[in-house]
Formats: C-alpha cells, sequence, structure tokens
C-alpha cells in the first residue's frame, strides 16, 4: 500500500466513524424532537423528566429497549424475522454515505507509525463520504431497498395484520418511488447531472434550485413523505387498523431497530431535499466560496445541519396535523394525480429549459429566475386552478354516487 | 356492485386538498405557540384551573376525639348500609357503658365510594376522604383498621346537601 492510499483510507475511516456516529446522536435528537413538537402541537409539554428539558429521553428508551425481552413468535420464519430489521436498517444508513454535509476541509498530514507504516495525505479533504459519480441514482436505488426489510416483517411474522403491513408498503413504496424518481428528473435537466457535490456548486454559482424547481421540490416532498412511511401516508403501521402492521410481533431491540431505521430515513430525506433543493451546505452569499478553512467548513456543516433539521421539523410538523389516507386513496393520489402531475411538469420544463437553451441564455441567475417565473404559475396554477374536483383528485365521483 | 356513496355538495374551498392541508397546517403552528395544560403532576397537585372537588369520594378515614380515641360508637349502621358489605364492626362495651369497636375494618377493594357511611354516621365518626394516592405493595393492605383510619390525615368529603344541590 502506498502512503496516499493508507492517508485515504485513514481519512475515510474518520469521516464514516464520525458522520454516522453524529448521525446517530441525530436520530436520538429527531425522536426526542418528534415527541416534544407532537405535544406542543397538541397542547401539552413532553417528555422533559430525563435530563435537561428531557434530552436524555432517548437514552432512557434505549436502555430499556435494550433490556426487554426479545420474543420471538412461535410461527415466525426465524431467519427472515431475524433479518428483517437489519435490511430496513441498512438501507436507511447508507443512504448517508453520498450526501455532502460541509464545504471541504483543508487536511494535510505526512507521518509514520512504528507498524503501519507512512501515511500520506494533502489537500482538501471533500466533506462526504463516498462522492459517487451516480449521485442521487444511488439514493434512488437503494432507498427501494428499504421496502424489503418491511416486507420481510410482515411476511415472517405469521400474523396477518403484520402481512397486511407489508402488503400496503410493498404496494405504497413502489407506487410512490415512481413519482419519487421521477421528480428528480427535473434537477437533472436543470444541473445536468446526478452527482450532488458536483449539484450543489451548481447552486453555489447561480441560485437554489428551489427557485429553479419548486414544484418539482412540493411533489418529490409529497413523495418522500410516502416512501418514508410518515403520516400522512404511513399506512403500512396504520395502528388504529394493523396493530402496528409489519412490526406488531417485534419487541425491544429489533423493533427499536425498524425505529431507528424509520427516523434514519426521515433524517437522510431531509439532508437529501436540502442538498438537492437548497443548495446543500451553502451559505447565501459568496463568504463560503473561497479557499477551504476549517471555520468555513464548520459554519458550511451548522448551515448544512439547519437546513436538514428545518425540514425534519416540517416532517414533524406535517405528521401531526393531516390524517391518514385511506388505501384506496392513497394508490389513487400516487398513480393518477402524483405520476400525471409530475410527468406534465418534466415535459413543461424541459420545454422551458430548451427555449431557453435556443434563446441562448446559459445557466446562471437569469436562468434561475425565469425558471423560477415559470414554476410559480405552474404553482399558482395547481393550487388554484387543478385542486380536488378539479384535476388532482384521483376518484372522480359521479353524481349517483358510484366511483 | 359498487357500494352506493352518498355525495355531499360542498363548497369549493371546503374541499381543497392543497388549500385544506396548508389551512391545517397554520392551525397546529397556532397550537404549537399556545400556552400549554399540562400539570406536571408530583410537584404539582392543582392548578387555578383543575383541584380535587370537595365531594369527592375516596378511602376512609375515622375522626378521633380530644384523646384521640376513635369517635364511633358501634352503632352498627354503617354495615348496615353498605351496599358493598365491606365494613366489619365487631362492638365492645366498657365497664362504664360507653359502647367501642372491638374491630373496625373497611375492605377498600370491596367498597364502592358510594359515601353513605358517612351520610348515615350518627356520630360524624367515619368520612370518605378526598384523596386519591393509594398504591400499596400487598393486597392485604386494602383492608384498612381502625388504627389506620384514625391515622388517616387527609380532608373529608363534604358529600352532597340535597337542601343545597349546587354546594352554595
Amino acid at each position: 500500500m502506498t502512503p496516499e492510499l493508507k492517508g485515504f483510507l485513514l481519512v475515510s475511516g474518520i469521516k464514516v466513524s464520525v458522520a454516522f456516529g453524529t448521525l446517530f446522536l441525530i436520530i436520538a435528537f429527531v425522536t426526542w424532537l418528534e415527541r416534544r413538537v407532537a405535544a406542543w402541537i397538541q397542547n401539552r409539554i413532553g417528555p422533559n423528566r430525563v435530563g435537561p428539558f428531557g434530552l436524555f429521553q432517548p437514552i432512557a428508551d434505549g436502555i430499556k429497549n435494550f433490556v426487554k425481552e426479545e420474543l420471538l413468535p412461535g410461527q415466525a420464519d426465524r431467519t427472515l424475522f431475524i433479518l428483517a430489521p437489519a435490511m430496513a436498517f441498512v438501507p436507511s444508513l447508507l443512504l448517508f454515505a453520498v450526501i455532502p454535509f460541509a464545504a471541504p476541509l483543508p487536511v494535510s498530514f505526512d507521518f509514520t507509525l512504528p507498524v503501519l507504516g507512512r501515511f500520506v495525505h494533502v489537500g482538501p479533504v471533500s466533506m462526504v463520504i463516498a462522492d459517487l459519480p451516480i449521485g442521487f441514482l444511488f439514493i434512488l436505488a437503494i432507498s427501494s431497498l428499504a421496502v424489503y426489510g418491511i416486507v420481510f416483517a410482515g411476511w415472517s411474522s405469521g400474523n396477518k395484520y403484520s402481512l397486511l403491513g407489508g402488503l400496503r408498503s410493498s404496494a405504497q413504496m413502489v407506487s410512490y418511488e415512481i413519482a419519487m424518481g421521477m421528480s428528480l428528473v427535473p434537477v437533472l435537466l436543470v444541473g445536468g447531472n446526478v452527482k450532488l457535490t458536483e449539484l450543489v456548486r451548481l447552486q453555489q454559482d447561480s441560485l437554489w434550485f428551489i427557485l429553479a424547481l419548486t414544484v418539482g421540490f412540493v411533489l418529490f416532498a409529497i413523495s418522500a413523505l410516502a416512501e418514508n412511511n410518515r403520516l400522512p401516508f404511513d399506512l403500512p403501521e396504520a395502528e388504529g387498523e394493523l396493530v402496528g402492521g409489519y412490526h406488531t410481533e417485534y419487541s425491544s431491540m429489533r423493533f427499536a431497530t425498524f425505529f431507528l431505521a424509520e427516523y434514519g430515513a426521515l433524517v437522510t430525506m431531509s439532508a437529501l431535499m436540502a442538498t438537492l433543493f437548497f443548495g446543500g451546505w451553502d451559505i447565501p452569499g459568496s463568504w463560503d466560496e473561497g479557499e477551504p478553512s476549517v471555520i468555513v467548513s464548520l459554519a458550511t456543516l451548522a448551515m448544512f445541519l439547519a437546513k436538514t433539521f428545518f425540514f425534519i421539523l416540517c416532517y414533524i410538523w406535517i405528521r401531526w396535523t393531516l390524517p391518514r389516507f385511506r388505501f384506496d386513496q392513497l394508490m389513487a393520489l400516487g398513480w393518477k394525480v402524483m405520476l400525471p402531475l409530475v410527468l406534465t411538469y418534466i415535459m413543461i420544463l424541459a420545454t422551458a429549459v430548451w427555449a431557453f437553451d435556443t434563446a441562448g441564455l446559459a445557466f446562471g441567475r437569469t436562468y434561475v429566475v425565469a425558471l423560477f417565473g415559470v414554476n410559480v404559475v405552474l404553482l399558482l396554477a395547481i393550487l388554484w386552478g387543478l385542486d380536488r374536483n378539479r384535476i388532482i383528485w384521483g376518484q372522480r365521483l359521479t353524481r349517483e354516487g358510484s366511483v | 356492485m359498487a357500494i352506493r356513496v352518498v355525495v355531499v355538495k360542498r363548497p369549493e374551498r371546503e374541499i381543497s386538498y392543497l388549500r385544506a392541508a396548508l389551512k391545517g397546517m397554520a392551525m397546529t403552528f397556532r397550537h404549537l405557540l399556545q400556552k400549554k395544560f399540562t400539570m406536571q403532576y408530583p410537584e404539582q397537585r392543582s392548578t387555578d384551573d383543575w383541584s380535587l372537588s370537595p365531594r369527592w369520594r375516596g378511602t376512609h378515614r375515622m375522626l378521633t376525639d380530644e384523646q384521640g380515641r376513635a369517635k364511633c360508637v358501634a352503632c352498627g349502621l354503617c354495615p348496615q348500609i353498605c351496599p358493598a358489605n365491606c365494613i366489619k364492626l365487631v362492638p365492645g362495651e366498657d365497664e362504664v357503658g360507653h359502647r367501642y369497636p372491638l374491630i373496625y375494618e373497611i375492605d377498600e377493594f370491596r367498597c364502592v365510594f358510594c359515601g353513605y357511611c358517612q351520610e348515615v354516621c350518627p356520630e360524624e365518626a367515619i368520612h370518605v376522604g378526598v384523596h386519591y394516592e393509594n398504591a400499596e405493595y400487598e393486597r392485604e393492605r386494602f383492608v384498612y383498621d381502625l388504627e389506620r383510619l384514625c391515622a388517616q390525615t387527609h380532608p373529608v368529603s363534604t358529600l352532597w346537601d340535597p337542601s343545597d344541590p349546587k354546594g352554595e
């Protein structure tokens, strides 16, 4: 091994452990945040006993889950039952690997260890664990793997409620994956790239993509809700109908793993929204675009976390506002509303991009602002022109009342 | 055959998806900032809006006279009237002819907290209490004997007065 390779491995190892350690901390914090915000919305206080402001509540919950009995139902398919939580958990963490979370950090070292030999690293380290050239395609690919964990859990429990939960989730996640993938096509159209670091750089140079792709963001956010099984689309669990859905038979740490997977996916999706549409770690202005330095890295990291937490809060807020969809409504929304809408949007946007290119407008601030104009018109059209019973309404009821 | 669905014609603003969702979000956000109603129970047992009613009928208390003896004269009215049959009374009499209870036990598990014992008591001895924290480690501890009943210190219920139904 060359000293450079060893240096790379060292840097990557540190990045992986620090990033995932932080991710776990954030997940723990988010479970606390969810309960607090839920309580505030319901005019309650929420967990405030363990530690300052109840911040140690997730730790207490973790200890509780560790010491509880792990039940293995007699009718369960043993191998799949044990495998399922891990299969749900791993994809949600894996997604985080491709998300750039701060400006490059200048690191240089050259030292020699007694047994391991010489380590060399020169120049800025990009603050992303794996800067894959396939970028968000990787995210779409891996996030769809999460459905296996849930389906396996539902099947292997040997319980009809679990099975129904698993069934629902497979139908739901497969349906909304299409809308989600499609809603990222506009990003590709405007950015011309799927690499996330590259997209962040583009947004830094011009304006954030939320302006150029407002409608795309809305569609992506809605499908992300469905993809993460969050309310109003949490039909796989649907505690009122299915007891606990796919995790009815799970207890102690195996249940907690599902729980962590859910919140991990929540954090990653929020981070992805921040990266794709809100400039990633970009701080408005050009202050963070100079030479890499530790201060810039830390500031951009804080900015990235702030954006991510903004979306997490929005998710929580939506969860405690909207009631759950019925299953046929969910499917109708996915196939009869989201998909046509996102396809239409791609067409309109592609036409706009083509028109701009033909007119000789190069990518930059003017380009983005012009696209924003198109988006505002579309958004107003959706909000006032196409709302329910006009076009955005999966099931049209006839006057006689049959569907 | 399709299930018949009754279609109610509603104004458009009431049935919109997106606008209605945004309206709902605005409402929950207002609630997020509003005053919270939680009472921090073990530290805080009553608030301005909530306290235990003076007519609350909880576990019993036997009142005592100046010498610390139970006021009970073992007349036998309370076991007689008790609909749950939870009072055990064995009367005794001392050398000057004063009656007193040899055994006086109330099984709080059987008790239905009707308050008849307090109502019927001619000596105002047995009372139901304004009290609700009764947890014990053993079931046996829920049979309160005379000593325990006398040792209770919580306030006693005022019960409902038919001549003053609103408690004024």
